[in-house]
């Protein structure tokens, strides 16, 4: 038992010692919440737009202006014939040009219609998207305002209610990823490299010649990662809590456990890839190429994977980030114990349990 | 090694270029109906054609809806109150209740703005049916927009994420490998071999890059040919110009990397401070979120974002066929940048410890 914690303390050393790696295990998620709070947002604000008004009357002044005053867009330039759109699109001036036909108001109130063409920069098919629905629901109000002595009867009012994010904050949805995301890369990175680094040096059969067993090397190598991780997992969900004021409506303690367990399970998986690399450069590659890009797309993370193709929905659920995802959200937005999360927890125990099997099947004593 | 530089990026690029999509569907719809009566049936059977939404169940109470939200069975809960259609009738008002689980923000206002859709066009048909148009519907204005969507017509989401997800495995395969190769030589020990060879620091440094810029542009081929036939990207801009735009731009990433490997003493330090800087990048890039909602402080520092400009020109040169004069700010800000990183990498690597 002494020897196995003078190992544990060698292992501490090693990594106290690389101030540099320390410095960005510990700056990274820093870095990250405060993007992805302050910076990264897929709500859209002050899109630059341009104008092309054929008529220039009184209504489409004053429907300009009702676009200017919202905060969604914002007008780059006034252009004055259809040619131009091609050469403003292509040098990403504007994301949208609003082409207001000739004698608008004339026909608005001699045949009761005008139209307004609202012609985007699609290669971005989400922000064009929305952009179109933002200029409609504009267009919408104002057409109520101009007609509001007419009274619609039958009328089906929605009264829509957000629960758990009423505001629509993206930061909801994103500090539950990037907390995943450090943890896991963290875990399964530093753990496959640290161990492999010991097989390119060859200093892994100094340890396997030593009186220590197999298992306490990999576990004495695993316990400062835990250590490092579980102070992470705190750092975020501070942060979370203090700057972005994101409430925990479940229990502290679960989230903790929770956050625990999914460590073990991105650490067991670092394990597995160090069993079937040879050489850190391998590690690094499949542990960052091969977890970095899926645990981004395929989480839930960013993108809703219900929108998704069947097959990709099916691979998600291999993905141990997609249950962590929905047992942070389902802690700390929805408030709920473990008796509605307790399927998502029983899956990542028996991800872990399968990632050390497999481990310590393909694990080698000797080497060759 | 080999296959997984290759096969592990390409992989990724066929199957996550699916993953990548805002938009909105499959939503999982379930009712608590309160009337049941003809009218009621009706508006629920219209969601049930929407393409948008999955009708999944009919919950008896409020309390079993909420907990099958609570749950993550359902994400919008539509009730319909009793005496729906009477009142509709009687007072020609009524509401309906929706429950929307907004945790992703942007996808609940979109799933709102389906659902008021559903009920305008619901609205419209009931007043049809219910009233002979009057005077009063005739009189109503109405400013119709017609919504255009240039250079992407059916608002396909992968000819948006494809060039910027290629752009990605280009960049990450290109930063860490370079970025871990003088390292490795120094932790194993042969670097100072090779620094007793009589070979200069440019034609080593240059022999070192030589390959993985090779690598970058072969990876650009092998993905520009899975973008074109499995994709159906279209390419409007030049090939040409592309490649050179690619070859200025791995420059700046294989300085960067030599530059990380100057500055570190093992490989995992080097790989950690390249993925930080990647991770960094690529959330800042405009890859998946729009760079101009982004707060001024921070739009100014993807200025500093070599990714930025690269999905840029990416985007630009293969879906809307700009031309070398439309991404000039990009192709001078980048040629700058080669310079000055290739410089300062040239200029940190020294021979003798």
């Amino acid at each position: 038992m002494k020897r196995f914690i003078g190992f544990i303390k060698k292992e501490f050393y090693h990594i106290f010692r690389d101030r540099r790696s320390l410095f960005i295990l510990f700056g990274m998620p820093i870095a990250q919440i405060m993007l992805f709070g302050f910076a990264i947002t897929n709500e859209i604000n002050n899109v630059d737009i341009a104008i092309l008004n054929n008529s220039k009357d009184v209504i489409t002044e004053e429907i300009i202006n009702k676009i200017v005053s919202s905060k969604y867009f914002s007008i780059k330039e006034f252009i004055q014939n259809e040619n131009e759109i091609e050469a403003i699109f292509k040098k990403g001036k504007v994301k949208a040009v609003l082409n207001f036909e000739a004698d608008f108001n004339k026909k608005l109130t001699t045949k009761n219609k005008a139209t307004v063409q609202i012609i985007t920069d699609a290669t971005d098919p989400n922000t064009a998207n929305t952009i179109s629905n933002y200029v409609s629901a504009i267009l919408q109000n104002y057409t109520q305002i101009i007609n509001k002595n007419i009274k619609i009867e039958y009328q089906i009012v929605p009264k829509s209610r957000m629960v758990y994010n009423q505001e629509l904050k993206s930061v909801f949805m994103f500090v539950p990823g990037v907390m995943t995301i450090i943890l896991m890369l963290v875990s399964a990175m530093m753990t496959s490299i640290s161990i492999t680094r010991e097989k390119e040096l060859g200093t892994m059969e100094i340890l396997l010649v030593s009186p220590l067993k197999p298992l306490q090397v990999i576990i004495g190598k695993v316990v400062p990662y835990i250590f490092l991780s579980v102070i992470n997992a705190i750092i975020i969900i501070v942060l979370s809590i203090f700057v972005f004021k994101m409430p925990v409506q479940g229990s502290l303690f679960l989230l903790g456990l929770e956050s625990i367990l999914f460590i073990i399970t991105s650490l067991s998986l670092g394990i597995l890839i160090s069993t079937i690399s040879a050489t850190q450069q391998t590690a690094m590659m499949i542990s960052l190429m091969g977890l970095m890009l899926p645990v981004i797309l395929l989480s839930g993370f960013i993108f809703p994977i219900t929108s998704m193709p069947i097959p990709l929905q099916i691979i998600s659920n291999i993905i141990p980030a997609k249950w962590f995802i929905i047992i942070v959200k389902g802690i700390m937005l929805k408030g709920v114990g473990l008796s509605f999360i307790w399927k998502e927890t029983l899956i990542l125990v028996g991800m872990t349990l399968f990632f050390i099997a497999l481990s310590s099947k393909k694990y080698k004593i000797r080497l060759e | 090694m080999l296959p997984i530089i290759f096969v592990l990026p390409l992989i990724q690029l066929l199957i996550l270029s699916n993953a990548a999509t805002f938009e909105v569907k499959n939503i999982k719809f379930s009712y608590i109906d309160n009337d049941h009566t003809s009218l009621s049936r009706a508006l629920i059977e219209k969601f049930n054609a929407s393409t948008y939404f999955n009708v999944h169940t009919d919950f008896p109470s409020n309390k079993t809806a909420n907990s099958a939200m609570l749950k993550g069975k359902t994400d919008v809960i539509l009730e319909i109150p009793s005496n729906f259609e009477r009142n509709l009738l009687k007072d020609k008002l009524t509401d309906v209740a929706i429950t929307i689980n907004a945790i992703d923000g942007a996808t609940a206002g979109v799933t709102n703005v389906y659902i008021n859709q559903i009920i305008k066009t619901f609205n419209k048909n009931a007043r049809i049916a219910f009233i002979q148009p009057s005077n009063s519907i005739i009189n109503y204005q109405n400013i119709t927009s017609i919504p255009s969507f240039w250079y992407n017509k059916t608002l396909n989401y992968k000819t948006f994420m494809v060039p910027g997800i290629l752009v990605l495995l280009v960049t990450m395969i290109t930063l860490f490998l370079s970025g871990m190769n003088i390292v490795r030589e120094k932790e194993i020990g042969t670097l100072e071999q090779i620094n007793v060879t009589p070979i200069k620091k440019h034609q080593f440094i240059i022999g070192k890059l030589f390959p993985f810029w090779l690598l970058g542009l072969a990876l650009l081929s092998v993905g520009l040919i899975i973008a074109k036939l499995i994709f159906n990207v279209p390419i409007l801009g030049s090939l040409v110009l592309m490649y050179f735009y690619t070859s200025v731009y791995i420059l700046v990433v294989l300085g960067m990397g030599l530059f990380i490997s100057n500055f570190t003493d093992t490989q995992q330090q080097a790989m950690f401070i390249a993925w930080f800087f990647m991770v960094i990048f690529i959330l800042m890039s405009g890859l998946f979120t729009p760079i101009e909602s982004m707060p001024e402080w921070a739009q100014f520092l993807t200025e500093f974002n070599p990714i930025k400009y690269f999905v840029e020109v990416m985007r630009m040169v293969m879906l809307k066929g700009a031309g070398i004069t439309d991404i000039i700010p990009q192709l001078t800000k980048t040629i700058v940048y080669a310079v000055v990183m290739n410089g300062l990498a040239v200029w940190s690597y020294k021979k003798t410890n």
